[in-house]
């Protein structure tokens, strides 16, 4: 059996949840903190 | 720990802090990646399987080590009330929950040629599934009884008795017969190789930095939303 398929997914798995966590994360924290920023400013 | 209770003070630190852990964790990741791909020798039982190492373990790691860290913040947040506890609770159960759900999902993937099977209901997986399932529980329950961007304190109550899991998790190799193997890193030493062993402490500090600012960012966004909501709040009233 080749081992290589296994490994792969693994490291796709992994690299997928990553991405997807700091993508998310990173949107959420900049779009919030424009928005306290902009609401800041008008008020 | 109250000096940091003031949500100013902390974000004068927290704002420097992220990407101060995120490079180096993105780098040491990267790095302990294509190390554990690409130069490490075949495993005598395992196999080439034995890269899956390198993603499984931070994995585990960090879906326990997050839980722990609920659990921390939970028990700061009932006894001394402090603001950012709450927060940070809160902050952490996303990254937590994917990171359970990686370990669950890379193991499957590393028992099908090694066990010969995907999943077996033994004491080591059952209980690490409890924990994802514990995981989303918290994260329901603290987005349904949130208070202004806050944690309930049935969600931190629920975070602490949660923790029950974490030593079941770290005994269950030890109390139960199991197809996992029992600890190879203990207080006592290593019973893996050194080849192995340095690319494998290099994942854990590489993952466990970008964990960190994970948590930051989370915190960050949070705390903009409360800004926000309290902003909003003072100008209704006029």
């Amino acid at each position: 059996m080749s081992h290589a398929p296994f490994i792969i997914a693994s490291f796709a798995v992994t690299g997928v949840g990553m991405i997807w966590l700091v993508v998310s994360s990173y949107l959420s924290m900049r779009r919030a903190e424009a928005s306290a920023d902009a609401l800041r400013e008008r008020s | 720990m109250h000096r940091f209770a003031n949500p100013a003070r902390f974000l004068r630190i927290a704002k420097p802090l992220t990407p101060a852990l995120f490079w180096p964790g993105l780098l040491l990741t990267l790095m302990a990646c294509i190390w554990g791909l690409f130069f490490i020798p075949t495993e005598r039982l395992m196999g080439d399987t034995v890269k899956i190492l390198f993603v499984h373990v931070p994995a585990a790691w960090l879906g326990m080590g997050g839980w722990t860290g609920i659990a921390i913040a939970s028990i700061v947040q009932l006894v001394w009330r402090h603001p950012l506890a709450g927060v940070a609770a809160r902050a952490i159960a996303v990254p937590g929950a994917t990171f359970a759900a990686i370990c669950l999902i890379t193991g499957s993937i590393w028992g099908r040629p090694t066990w010969g099977t995907w999943w077996v209901w033994d004491g080591r997986l059952t209980s690490m599934l409890v924990l994802f399932f514990l995981y989303l529980g918290y994260i329901a329950l603290s987005n349904a009884s949130s208070e202004k961007g806050d944690t309930s304190r049935v969600a931190a109550v629920f975070g602490v008795i949660g923790a029950i899991n974490i030593p079941i998790i770290n005994r269950s190799v030890i109390w139960w017969e199991s197809q996992h193997q029992k600890a190879s890193i203990t207080f006592s030493g290593s019973s893996i190789d050194t080849a192995y062993l340095a690319p494998l402490f290099v994942a854990v500090a590489g993952f466990s930095l970008l964990f960190g600012a994970l948590v930051l960012m989370r915190m960050r966004a949070a705390l903009a939303a409360m800004r926000i909501e309290a902003r909003m709040r003072r100008m209704a009233q006029g």
